[in-house]
């Protein structure tokens, strides 16, 4: 027989890449309008509870399909996801209530930079649902927070109504996280910042020649943040983004997440800045 | 007399086989539990498609190909390999068209899940080209080469025997040379015909490639190779080679796309373009594929299914408010850098092994080699319109 | 104490301006504090003063919008420029500007802003480059904003 390619894992039926493990939905929080967070633990002892912050899972609604969700905390019996409602299978994610079950594969992609982030200031951009992906970076970064290194959250929503994890991150503000909020509609009773994220990277205090930047939300709102930390003198190898594709497998099989060069699902979905910025600047890649 | 029936065949050994042991080594192959699949003219095209023996192959058919052109023709010998490739690959008994990967029966608010029992069925290929045998380790590199292994595909092709063929007749849309792919099979199988057709002898040149192909020339009436024989043999891959009817130039290949990614071309070609995605379904080497998740009419038994997708289709690149590639330039773009540029990136070869199906099966007769040549072309012109330039202000 | 002089010519917004203008900067401008929800100033009313934030927070709002109340388009802070309305004609206030938090600012006359420009057109690209790149950083960061960040619904 011809021999094949190296690196075959062994091919036992539990190694099947595409076979979920089951978990049970132990818990729905609702964060706003069209948000929830799921905490879910395995069924059985096939389902991992490891994982890196920004990594994602593939979560299999029975019947409906899958989607790519990225975990955003850990609670001693399970993984947390949250979620936004905005397809058929988030929509039947957010039907599902405590005691269903869930199929999950993952964790997948690659994680947030945080051995690296370890000596330095750390800058959190953060668009929308784009904190769910950062939270538990974040939490462990303000845990293991020196004292003399900044730990700031840039967290930019729609409308105050629309925030995430807010006395979270109230009690991580206690805890020295600099946190600011900004809103792109607010009515006169608001207190806070209105503007987009862009604006306050200038303006808010780290020191850029010794920090690392995390930048998660819409596309287009991470590439003007990534020119914004850039032109405050953040070097490139030291900002890192995580994109967002169609995806069917996840394990590099299916072709969908491609960006130029780069599988979102096994090369990302967090990439430093340098790697991807000139695809970044290609409409429709 | 030279015949050996039963001696001792290693892997690397050159034998020679006459026209009538080719069903012989059917046999032989039958005899070892495989199913043969190989060419056969069907609905007017040599399709691969299960075979009994040699009677099934397309002995006397010849094929005549070019840019949105294909057309079967009678030859004036028996060739049994007398064409080049057709609309068919072997990726789909490799990486099947459509195969269900998951079974899921609903237990209350809980469910079973359990993997689908893919059958991989012992296949010996008949007839592959070097070409192919390229997009198969191209394939291989995909499913098999990274940190996860595709089940399907790993069990398949380790039940597959690969007799190749050394090709004789390269079509009009055929550039395996500039892509460095054939004519001639260096390896990946586990035996290489070389056919050859004289005035009064019809006979195979074989190369043992595998143990496997060893065990299995051990069983078929051969007799060792002269070099008359081996001298016959490099000469049909010669002429072949000197036949391609195509060009690519691939110098520097995957820079020039890259530079290249916003080009007038793009738009030029897109006005030509259907994104019927008949180019990426005959590639051997195109891989992508979705999912489809179905359910019974009660909800209680539901499965997932997989099957070819395209990046040609607007779904195939779908996020959350729309499609990213939503121009037929940008996903002609997506499959011609991803092909012969970002591929290079990923799995360190091209995807492009040169076999010319997507020039021949496209309705409007896109040819990959010239949408290369014209980007190569005008900078070329550009270059030298600068260099013209400066010498006129010196 | 600081004077005045030192307190304009040191807000970011002058950053770099030769020394030669410090001194009518520090002739035409005075300081002003503002309780939180104290208005600066509103629309249509003349805009005859330059306001840059010393401290603070500022809400640049519509008028009251039926249904909707007052919105706010966006918050400025310590360090930005408040207003360009003074520098073109008619030199009237298109948006109104609140303190949201107790602020002080550093308020010049732009009466005078405008005739030394006239006068001195070195000064005068100085001035206009300077409001020219503030109104640039508002007009993109209004554009992401417009397009909530280009996240889909």
């Amino acid at each position: 027989m011809v021999s094949l390619v190296e690196n075959e894992r062994a091919l036992s039926p539990e190694s099947d890449p595409m076979l979920p493990s089951r978990y049970q939905v132990r818990r729905v929080r609702r964060e706003n309008a069209d948000t929830f967070t799921m905490e879910l633990a395995a069924s059985d002892q096939s389902g991992s509870v490891l994982f890196a912050p920004g990594q994602f899972n593939m979560l299999y609604v029975f019947g409906v399909g899958e989607a790519p969700i990225s975990i955003c905390g850990k609670t001693r019996n399970g993984l947390e996801h949250t979620t936004r409602t905005v397809g058929t299978v988030t929509s039947s994610l957010g039907r599902l209530r405590r005691g269903d079950v869930v199929g999950v594969r993952g964790p997948y992609g690659s994680c947030w930079p945080l051995a690296e982030a370890a000596g330095r200031d750390v800058v959190l951009v953060a668009g929308g649902i784009g904190l769910a992906p950062l939270r538990s970076a974040l939490q462990t970064i303000v845990a293991q927070r020196p004292l003399r290194h900044r730990v700031t959250l840039i967290y930019g929503v729609r409308t105050a109504e629309d925030m995430l994890y807010l006395q979270e991150l109230e009690r991580l503000r206690d805890r020295g996280l600099q946190l600011y909020v900004t809103v792109n509609r607010a009515t006169g009773s608001w207190r806070g910042n209105v503007g987009v994220v862009t604006s306050l990277i200038p303006r808010v205090p780290f020191d850029p020649l010794n920090c690392v930047a995390m930048v998660c939300g819409p596309e287009l709102m991470m590439r003007f943040s990534m020119e914004e930390l850039i032109k405050r003198g953040v070097p490139e190898q030291r900002i890192f983004l995580s994109l967002e594709r169609n995806m069917k497998c996840a394990v590099g099989f299916c072709g969908h997440c491609q960006f130029g060069p780069e599988f979102l699902c096994k090369d990302g979905p967090i990439f430093r800045c340098d790697r991807i910025r000139r695809w970044l600047n290609i409409a429709e890649l | 007399m030279r015949t050996v029936v039963g001696a001792h065949c290693d892997a690397g050994d050159f034998v020679v086989i006459e026209r009538e042991g080719l069903e012989e080594l059917s046999t032989v192959l039958r005899a070892d539990g495989y199913k043969l699949v190989g060419p056969r003219v069907r609905d007017g095209a040599i399709v691969y498609d299960e075979i009994t023996g040699a009677g099934d192959l397309p002995a006397g058919w010849t094929d005549e190909q070019d840019g949105g052109t294909y057309r079967l023709h009678k030859r004036n010998d028996d060739a049994f390999f007398g064409y080049a490739v057709g609309p068919h690959s072997w990726k789909k008994f490799l990486f099947p068209p459509v195969v269900r990967l998951l079974e899921a029966t609903r237990r209350g608010s809980d469910f079973e899940v359990k993997r689908s029992n893919d059958t991989a069925p012992k296949l010996a290929f008949v007839g592959v080209r070097a070409c192919e045998l390229h997009a198969i380790a191209t394939q291989d590199k995909v499913f098999m080469g990274g940190a996860f292994v595709d089940p399907i595909y790993a069990a398949r092709r380790r039940n597959t025997f690969l007799v190749a063929v050394n090709c004789g007749h390269p079509a009009g849309t055929c550039f395996c040379v500039s892509m460095n792919t054939g004519p001639q099979a260096t390896g990946g199988f586990d035996l290489a015909l070389t056919e050859i057709i004289e005035s009064l002898r019809h006979y195979f040149v074989v190369e043992i490639g595998s143990p496997a192909g060893a065990r299995v020339m051990d069983q078929v009436e051969h007799s060792v190779v002269t070099e008359a024989e081996r001298e016959a043999a490099r000469g049909v891959v010669a002429r072949a080679a000197g036949m391609m009817g195509r060009a690519m130039d691939t110098d520097g290949i995957k820079e020039l796309l890259y530079r290249n990614y916003e080009h007038p071309r793009w738009d030029d070609v897109a006005g030509r373009c259907l994104t019927c995605a008949n180019c990426t379904m005959v590639c051997p080497t195109c891989f992508c594929s979705t999912v489809e998740d179905v359910t019974d009419l009660q909800g209680e038994h539901a499965e997932r299914w997989r099957k070819w997708d395209s990046c040609f289709t607007m779904n195939f690149s779908h996020v959350v408010g729309g499609s990213a590639r939503h121009s037929a330039k940008s996903r002609y773009r997506q499959w011609m850098t991803h092909k012969l540029a970002t591929w290079i990136d990923q799995f360190g070869t091209s995807g492009c092994v040169g076999c010319g199906r997507c020039i021949t099966w496209c309705p409007v007769g896109i040819d990959i080699t010239e949408e290369v040549r014209a980007i190569r072309e005008s900078e070329n012109a550009g270059a030298t319109q600068r260099e013209d330039m400066s010498h006129a202000r010196s | 104490m600081q004077d005045l002089e030192t307190i304009v010519v040191h807000h970011p917004f002058w950053q770099n301006l030769h020394q030669r203008y410090s001194h009518f900067l520090g002739e035409c401008a005075g300081t002003q504090h503002f309780a939180p929800q104290q208005q600066i100033f509103q629309t249509g009313c003349e805009a005859d003063h330059f306001y840059l934030i010393e401290r603070g927070r500022v809400a640049l709002e519509t008028p009251f919008i039926p249904g909707k109340g007052v919105m706010i388009i966006q918050t400025l802070e310590a360090g930005e420029a408040l207003g360009w309305s003074w520098l073109f004609p008619p030199f009237v206030w298109h948006f109104g500007a609140r303190a949201i938090q107790p602020t002080d600012l550093v308020v010049l006359d732009a009466r005078f802003l405008r005739q030394k420009a006239s006068e001195d057109h070195e000064f005068g690209y100085e001035l206009a480059m300077r409001v020219g790149n503030v109104m640039l950083q508002r007009l993109q960061a209004t554009r992401l904003q417009l397009l909530d960040y280009g996240q889909p619904r």
